[in-house]
């Protein structure tokens, strides 16, 4: 799973239907500091998650088709938590 | 699921059976601020609504077959859907 910071959304209309309902979150990938790495992903949300959260994405499609509870879900990135605190051992 | 522009239209002269009524989309992926960013790749396009110039966003791997009917197709990457807009919050809105 990756850590990333929602910073924007997707807005798409024409779309496979399981996307229907759902939001597309722009997700930054963090680095060990919690500053973005310039990696992302467009992740879809499976849990409520929104503007400025840090989150916890899924980024495998079987974990993802399970949450859906779709077989059929051509999904890989979906959000499965939203994170309060991180903490780095100190070295 | 990353974002991407289709740059053209791939006609194939000779396809695997399974493939030959899958429309191929030729793809630039693009970073998160719209900017070009990687190679180019060929994706399935599962709306089947995807041209050239339009943003969309992909999919690779097992699930990019998924987006198809039928859904058992040799396929690596594949649109799943067609960008309208991509709202950024401002850095006002994110503290």
């Amino acid at each position: 799973m990756i850590l990333a910071r929602i910073t924007g959304n997707v807005v798409s209309t024409i779309h496979h239907p399981i996307v229907d309902g759902r939001k597309l979150l722009l997700a930054e990938r963090l680095d060990q500091e919690g500053k973005p790495t310039g990696g992302y992903l467009i992740a879809l949300d499976g849990i409520g998650a929104g503007r400025g959260e840090t989150v916890l994405i899924l980024d495998e499609g079987s974990g993802a088709r399970q949450i859906l509870e779709d077989a059929s879900a051509p999904v890989r990135s979906i959000v499965v938590g939203i994170v309060d605190e991180l903490y780095l051992d100190p070295k | 699921m990353l974002l991407g522009r289709v740059i053209g239209t791939v006609v194939p002269a000779t396809l695997v059976d399974e493939l030959s009524a899958t429309p191929l989309l030729w793809v630039q992926p693009l970073d998160k601020n719209g900017e070009p960013e990687g190679d180019p790749l060929v994706c399935a396009d599962g709306t089947r609504m995807a041209g050239p110039g339009q943003v969309i966003y992909w999919v690779a791997s097992r699930e990019a077959a998924l987006t198809l009917d039928p859904w058992f197709v040799p396929v690596d990457d594949a649109i799943v859907g067609l960008v309208d807009e991509v709202h950024r919050y401002s850095k006002k809105e994110l503290d």
